[in-house]
């Protein structure tokens, strides 16, 4: 039988908590961290609102030979990646260097050091570059970085698929696990919250401009108009099963048991967008039919386009309203390749703790058939869980979550 | 020595500035001597260090040279004679 | 679904885009040749920039075959992409509208995406710099293609209708062969049947020549940029930057040869490890290297002495060529000192992202004509650099089984094993 891959360790950064426990609590709580940016002035652009992470402060964590070299999304990842180490009873020094392997995922690497760096260039000339500049914004910085911390020199990667990245990352680890390194480092930390990276977001068009925060972000909401660009994401300590056993890991929270990812047909094609296909080949991947799914954690893209795409693929897997769907991601905004590993670890806590955490501001839209979970969490036996996730451009990706087998 | 020389504080803070600091090295202590390598500062840091340097002190270091000045002591010299050299010209 | 493993996965289609000739063909005559596309940077004024060379590729976007659309919504990355994944659908035979869409992936490696089109954007967003708040409304309407460069990826799929699992794989200077080497994966994994592979990138950009420049990365003879890239040479003093493509359709190997396609060669072996030193630095015993060789040997179940060709890194900075030898010495013993090595760097620059799969097409061509390409620039090798590089001139050599490598910032450091699918029964 093909080893299990499970999830022993769990680091989270995200907008409405900094930490595992006080992210799930404000979860939990349905309190969200959508505002007006403050890490710019944004009153000259059409869309005013971020998740933005407050409290990081990099150099209580971090050496201060690393800060120089380091994006901000790069200072999280490797606090992130610290967290997720200590949740599991990970020491890397004491496991073979070999054993362990850093896959992440990115959306656009360091885009504020890019930022900084293109402005001293085109200010002032190529001799005020940074040294830096020639790893510190690309799309590998945050696996470099962290493998390097952390002497961990197995099997090592980077993929990039707009938000659906984050769970090709950590379908990637599980496959590397099964060639045989046990244990690796997977997720995301995305951040790009600066004027370059506001600008390049807003040419998407799928940025809301609404400057409520309790309206900006509404999937599957009559007046659904774009998502609220967040920060932070999660890292996952991934190990085969019998390595984490073996070890003695202090916790399994859950098993990653299937996955699949499809590319959506041209604009104009007759045949259907590819969730639907994701979502039907993950739960085959894990040998799970679809009545044993009880919550789904969903892309929730808030573009009403894509929002009924979503629906109706839930609706023609599930049947309609069969089963419960939550976006918590609605409190944070839409972290980019950050957002699905964040949901992955939301379902490890819901697998716990027995409780599906809430969409919040939505008045679930009557064209949908759905379960939507909003308002406050709803308790419930969470023995599997499906992730969602979809990239610009046409990326779908599925991840199944299961509850530890005894 | 030129008029304004290069002093180990300047260098100190463009150290610090471009590289960081070590937690394990007290920079304020007597470093003229130390291995910039013992300082925590290697090869990209040092790089780094030379770039800022060059702009703002308007010079340019040989390679070769700076590459050689493994030291504070060593560096200063190297930047204070091609800044004597530079008010020559 | 099909199961996937133990499936063996076959190259039966490859295009390249690089400098100096045009397809493939133009490609292979200029390794074969010894010729070196290395020269003064034309893309824009280097004046400014310590190194001002590259290997810039001859390409004429309209002429190849794109869109007026799609010229105006892609990076030059993105265009070399589709234009070199075209070329492989072709060479491949396979008649992609007859396929299950979605039994068919992408995977596009690339280090630095669409560097080249968000500096040209930023300049006009920021008023040359001038604006830190920069101006959304001076923003082109694909500025989000270019932030995220999973855009190539779906580029690439749209071109050959692929519907099945699609990304982009950034690893540094390894992206090119890691690429390659997640495809082969999805396939043994069941996750795709067939999976158009490859990278490209369209570095020459101020920016990254600035950013090269600062960690002096990039050689500065720019007296003479047509002998400039210099592997494996005693003056070697840094690499050339070049840019292209290269794509390949990789199959399952038994409906390869069912529909009687032309192999090329089978991915046999591919592994990754870090060296978890130094984002940029490598240790001079090169054992991250040796041991990514060691395990994609193993899984290519071949020894040292099956190797026929050794496609190098070989970028000609000092540090790199060094570690080099010395993982190869470390990982294939005696044999390292009878394998014929070549770094194909030193004639089209070091394309970042992308060289790693242009590597592996030349791999896969040395190994179907039986002509191992040359180091070129290489007269006066470094002492400790003590391998046959096959200075030169290209050499007929009976090539059944390549190893190619590739090292990058941030650590990563891949090997690639090809070799011939019916050596051995299965």
């Amino acid at each position: 039988m093909t080893p299990a891959t499970v999830v022993t360790g769990l680091g989270v950064a995200a907008p409405n908590g900094l930490g595992l426990e006080p992210y799930w609590s404000a979860v939990l709580a349905g309190r969200g961290a959508i505002g007006r940016v403050s890490r710019f002035d944004p009153s000259s652009y059409p869309a005013q609102l971020a998740g933005e992470i407050s409290g990081f402060v990099a150099e209580d964590h971090l050496p201060g030979r690393l800060l120089p070299q380091t994006d901000r999304m790069t200072r999280i990842a490797l606090v992130g990646a610290d967290w997720a180490l200590e949740d599991a009873g990970v020491v890397p020094q004491t496991l073979p260097e070999y054993d362990m392997g850093v896959i992440t995922a990115s959306h656009s690497g360091g885009f504020e050091f890019g930022q900084r760096e293109l402005q001293a260039l085109w200010s002032k000339g190529g001799r005020y570059v940074s040294a830096y500049q020639s790893f510190a914004w690309f799309y590998a910085v945050n696996s470099g970085q962290i493998s390097i911390r952390n002497g961990m020199r197995g099997p090592s990667g980077v993929v990039v698929s707009d938000q659906a990245g984050g769970l090709d990352a950590i379908a990637q680890a599980r496959r590397q696990i099964r060639k045989g390194t046990p244990l690796i480092v997977s997720g995301a930390i995305d951040a790009s919250i600066c004027p370059w990276g506001w600008v390049a977001q807003l040419a998407s068009d799928r940025i809301s401009r609404s400057s409520d925060p309790r309206r900006a972000y509404l999937p599957f909401d009559d007046d659904a108009a774009g998502h609220v660009p967040g920060e932070g994401g999660a890292l996952l300590i991934l190990e085969d099963a019998d390595y984490a056993r073996a070890r003695g890991a202090r916790r399994i929270y859950a098993e990653i048991a299937g996955h699949a990812a499809t590319f959506d047909p041209p604009p104009g094609s007759s045949r259907g967008p590819g969730l639907q296909r994701a979502v039907e080949q993950a739960l085959a991947d894990a040998d799970a039919a679809p009545d044993e799914v009880d919550v789904v954690f969903a892309d929730a893209a808030a573009v009403p386009e894509l929002d009924r795409a979503e629906a109706e693929a839930l609706t023609k897997v599930f049947g309609p309203r069969a089963v419960p769907v939550t976006a918590p991601k609605t409190m944070t905004g839409r972290l980019y390749s950050g957002a699905a590993p964040l949901d992955v670890a939301t379902a490890c806590l819901s697998i716990r703790d027995g409780v599906i955490p809430p969409t919040v501001h939505t008045a679930l839209s009557a064209h949908y058939d759905l379960d939507l979970v909003s308002g406050s969490p709803r308790s419930a036996p969470v023995r599997t869980a499906l992730v969602l996730a979809r990239g610009y451009g046409g990326f779908n990706s599925a991840v199944v979550v299961r509850a530890p087998r005894p | 020595m030129p008029a304004n020389p290069f002093t180990l504080d300047d260098l100190k803070s463009i150290l610090r500035e471009g590289a960081g600091a070590d937690e394990g090295v007290d920079l304020d202590a007597d470093i003229l001597d130390s291995e910039f390598d013992a300082l925590g500062y290697e090869s990209l840091a040092m790089l780094e260090t030379a770039g800022r340097i060059e702009r703002e002190y308007g010079i340019s270091l040989d390679e070769e040279a700076f590459a050689d000045a493994r030291t504070p002591r060593a560096l200063l010299s190297l930047v204070n004679e091609r800044l004597s050299s530079a008010q020559a010209v | 679904m099909s199961t996937g493993h133990g499936r063996q996965v076959v190259v039966t289609g490859i295009g390249v885009t690089a400098p100096g000739g045009t397809g493939t063909k133009g490609f292979w005559q200029l390794l074969t040749d010894g010729r070196t596309a290395t020269r003064r940077i034309s893309l824009f004024d280097p004046a400014a920039f310590r190194s001002q060379i590259a290997a810039e590729v001859d390409f004429d976007a309209e002429a190849s075959g794109l869109s007026p659309q799609e010229i105006r919504r892609m990076d030059r990355a993105a265009q070399l992409a589709v234009v070199t994944a075209r070329e492989a659908a072709a060479d491949s035979g396979l008649a992609f509208h007859t396929l299950d869409p979605g039994r068919m992936g992408v995977t596009i490696g690339s280090a630095v995406g669409a560097t080249t089109g968000l500096d040209e954007e930023y300049r006009t967003v920021s008023d040359g710099g001038r604006r830190e708040l920069v101006d959304h409304e001076y923003a082109v309407p694909h500025l989000y293609n270019y932030m995220v460069p999973s855009s190539f990826a779906a580029e690439v799929a749209w071109a050959v209708g692929a519907e099945g699992p699609a990304t982009v794989v950034s690893t540094g200077c390894t992206s090119g062969l890691d690429a390659v080497g997640y495809a082969a994966e999805v396939i043994r994994d069941g996750g795709a049947d067939v999976m158009v592979a490859g990278a490209t990138e369209a570095p020459i950009s101020p920016i990254t020549v600035a950013c090269f420049d600062a960690i002096k990365a990039t050689t500065p003879r720019n007296d003479d940029p047509e002998h400039a890239s210099r592997p494996f040479d005693a003056s070697r003093n840094g690499f050339v930057l070049g840019e292209g493509a290269a794509v390949f359709v990789l199959e399952d190997g038994e409906s390869a040869r069912r529909r009687g396609a032309h192999i090329y060669a089978e991915i046999a072996g591919y592994a990754t490890r870090s060296n978890a030193f130094h984002m940029t630095g490598l240790r001079p015993d090169g054992k991250e290297m040796a041991e990514a060789i060691r395990v994609a040997m193993a899984e290519a179940r071949i020894n040292p002495e099956d190797i026929d060709y050794i496609n190098a890194h070989g970028s000609g900075t000092k540090q790199n060529d060094r570690h080099e030898t010395a993982a190869f010495k470390l990982s294939l013993g005696e044999a390292a000192h009878r394998t014929p090595v070549s770094s194909i760097k030193s004639m089209v620059g070091h394309s970042l992202g992308a060289v790693g799969s242009i590597e592996l097409a030349a791999s896969a061509l040395a190994m179907e004509h039986h002509v191992v390409p040359p180091t070129a620039n290489l007269h006066t090798p470094d002492p400790e650099c003590d391998l046959d590089y096959t200075p030169l001139t290209a050499r007929e050599h009976r090539t059944d089984t390549v190893l190619s490598v590739g090292s990058g910032f941030g650590g990563f450091q891949s090997a690639v094993v090809l070799a011939r699918p019916d050596r051995r029964k299965r």
